[in-house]
């Protein structure tokens, strides 16, 4: 039979309608999909916000990536977020919302020790899984089986590990502790003290200050009386400035060759660049610094991705504390919720268990209390800061690595020798 | 140890200046005028910010908080008449009160957002000639920032007293305090001098402001820190009182610096709500307070 012109166009009428019927039903069919829910709290205001509001932002990449390439199980992925407030009081309500009234999906636990602690009893009540989100040795009481924490450090032991060896290496003898009186700088800070004797170290100051010191003169005084020749400081962000400031106005004595350790807010970009100069020296715990030992694969795409992003969102500028971290949390749940096409949090749990999960922040295993089996928190130390230079963070050996050995970019110097 | 006792003394003195510099203003707000302000601090930060913003543009922060005086007196005199024409206006009972309360409340929580908003979350700091600097006595190093504050307290206190003591505006405000119908009675209006003095309590945010972001970095939840200790130091003075509020700012500097020192940083908070405890079972009018 000879086709006219005419059936020629009616033909390809009909097949171009017929995939674009066919299209609008998948697409539709996608979007009318009940979403895939992920809950949790994150601060957006208060102490914990500025690394809170960054976290916030790479988890809100993760999901504008995984929607891009179709969602989870077919369906879009929708974040369920609420401001804590940085305050812990806030987080089991929080969080009893999100399972109770919002029905989500997936459970993030929220940024931080402090506010994730008083949900532990409530989400192993329920035997739901729960990504934790830096929270330190959070699960080392409940010990809960369906909890998975993303952080590169698995107990306070191992965190204060490092920073003790550098001890050792330096010759120090005596330590002075400081500590802020919240869970997350106790907990590092009784990593310390149950070190001690293991690295041959006498305690000469320990002491515990509350949440709402302004003034620190006078502890840096007391420390600087005693002579230690190790400071271990374990403080949230405002402390760790102040305290900080007073030791560069006040002096902590010629006798300190090691002083840091577990300063929160020293890896944000606002007070590193506000502190500038009066960071040399200082040797403290981190997540990420751009040395070449921490070139994990994707890394470096999503921090220049995210840095676009916070200029936007007016965030943390270079995001190398939570965001990898955070981001990395959408692919530990994307990797569980593929592999085993199932929402159910045993199943998920189990496959989380059992596997090694790729990430941006490098392959990651789980030990049996939901810790990375293989720690990888590193201390850096600050070195030829210049004041009002946000710019020269971005480049190696502003912070160098000086522990632990398999990720060391340089050796730790004396306090007193890298200030000059 | 009497060397690590003189050092504390001392720096206990100058934290307590600065703690009298961030009350007095509340001082006159709840302890003249009866006007439960708790959203001073929360002004106290907007002062910070404000000055942070001059100072982004090269101005001295201290300089900047004293330009700033006058835009915070006109904030003040707005807020105040909001909260007239609101709540005082409608009564006087306990209900009102707790109105009045919630409304500032709000208006503090409501600064407290739109900073966020503005500035975000992340702390701020300040540059000066005065900041990360010590001067040495000997062995004893005294932080200038810390000295600053001392001076600026001082300041502010002082003229505080002499306009409440030998300004007609200033007997004004002391006699509205005591008896509004008999100051009626004199022709004046209440309202209006109520309504002045609380610019004022306000326009003191501004210097008191940028000895916050002198003394430390701020950021926009810092505020909720201050609520009890200037409450505590303007409660200690007895309500109304310039002197006492010094007074009070440096027993609970002092009381701290020396327990912290001594006994250890967790006690230096009980160390000064004990002391106001003690006082107000001794003087419940406060150290000052008639």
């Amino acid at each position: 039979m000879k086709s006219t012109r005419r059936d020629l166009l009616f033909r390809a009428c009909t097949i171009a309608l017929a995939t674009a019927l066919a299209a609008f039903s998948t697409a539709s069919r996608a979007q009318n999909r009940k979403p895939v829910r992920v809950g949790f709290s994150i601060a957006q205001t208060g102490p914990l916000s500025s690394a809170g509001k960054s976290g916030l932002l790479a988890l809100q990449i993760w999901r504008d990536d995984v929607n891009a390439r179709g969602g989870l199980l077919g369906r879009p992925v929708e974040l369920v977020v609420y401001d804590d407030q940085s305050n812990p009081a806030m987080t089991p309500g929080i969080y009893t919302k999100l399972l109770d009234v919002d029905k989500v999906d997936l459970l993030v636990a929220p940024y931080a020790t402090n506010p994730t602690a008083p949900i532990m009893p409530l989400v192993k009540q329920r035997d739901l899984l729960l990504i934790g989100n830096f929270a330190l040795d959070a699960n080392a009481q409940i010990r809960h089986d369906k909890y998975f924490n993303n952080q590169p450090w698995a107990s306070a032991r191992d965190s204060a590990a490092p920073f003790l060896e550098l001890c050792r290496k330096l010759s120090a003898k005596t330590i002075a502790v400081l500590a802020a009186d919240a869970e997350f700088a106790q907990n590092l800070a009784g990593g310390v003290r149950q070190g001690l004797k293991d690295y041959g170290l006498q305690s000469i100051y320990d002491a515990n200050y509350p949440p709402s010191t302004i003034d620190f003169s006078s502890m840096v005084r007391a420390i600087r009386a005693r002579k230690p020749d190790a400071v271990f400081v374990a403080s949230y962000p405002s402390d760790s400035t102040a305290i900080i400031r007073a030791v560069s106005e006040l002096g902590i004595g010629s006798s300190v060759k090691l002083f840091g350790g577990g300063m929160v807010g020293l890896q944000y970009a606002s007070i590193m660049e506000a502190l500038g100069s009066q960071l040399n020296g200082v040797v403290n715990y981190n997540t990420w610094a751009p040395e070449k030992t921490m070139d994990f694969p994707g890394v470096r795409d999503f921090l220049a991705r995210y840095q676009v992003r916070a200029r936007q969102a007016n965030v943390d500028p270079l995001g190398f504390y939570l965001p990898p971290y955070d981001y990395a949390i959408g692919q530990l749940l994307e990797q569980a919720v593929t592999a085993t096409r199932s929402l159910d949090h045993k199943v998920l749990a189990s496959y989380l268990r059992e596997s090694e999960l790729k990430t941006i922040v490098g392959p990651v295993r789980y030990g049996p209390t939901g810790e990375w089996a293989k720690p990888r928190i590193v201390y850096v130390q600050f070195r030829d800061i210049a004041d009002r230079n946000l710019e020269q963070f971005r480049s190696p050996g502003k912070q160098v690595i000086v522990a632990p050995e398999a990720f060391k970019t340089g050796e730790v110097l004396p306090f007193a020798q890298a200030r000059q | 140890m009497a060397e690590l006792l003189i050092e504390a003394i001392v720096a206990g003195i100058l934290l307590g200046c600065f703690y009298a510099a961030v009350s007095v203003g509340l001082s006159v707000a709840f302890g003249l005028l009866d006007v439960p302000h708790i959203a001073h601090p929360a002004f106290l930060i907007l002062g910070a910010y404000a000055v942070y913003l001059l100072a982004s543009y090269g101005a001295d922060p201290l300089a900047a908080g004293l330009v700033l005086m006058p835009l915070f007196f006109a904030l003040g005199v707005a807020v105040y008449r909001a909260y007239h024409v609101a709540f005082e206006k409608r009564g006087s009972g306990v209900d009102s009160g707790l109105r009045g309360l919630a409304f500032l409340f709000g208006v503090g929580f409501i600064v407290e957002v739109a900073l966020i908003l503005f500035f975000g979350v992340d702390q701020r700091m300040v540059d000066a000639s005065y900041i990360g600097k010590s001067v040495a006595v000997g062995d004893f190093r005294i932080p200038v920032r810390m000295l600053v504050a001392f001076c600026l307290a001082l300041l502010l206190t002082a003229a505080l007293s002499l306009y409440l003591s030998r300004t007609f505006t200033g007997r004004a405000i002391k006699a509205v305090a005591q008896d509004q119908t008999a100051l009626a009675l004199m022709g004046a209006d209440p309202v209006r001098i109520k309504q002045w003095a609380f610019g004022i309590a306000m326009a003191t945010c501004a210097p008191a402001g940028a000895l916050l972001i002198v003394v430390g970095p701020v950021e926009p939840g810092l505020g909720r820190l201050y609520i009890g200790r200037t409450f505590c130091v303007a409660v200690l003075a007895g309500l109304g009182s310039m002197k006492g509020t010094l007074a009070a700012g440096v027993i609970l500097g002092v009381a701290e610096s020396i327990v912290l020192t001594s006994l250890g940083p967790s006690w230096a908070p009980a160390a000064a709500f004990g002391i106001l405890l003690l006082v107000l079972a001794v003087r419940p009018a406060g150290l000052f307070g008639r």
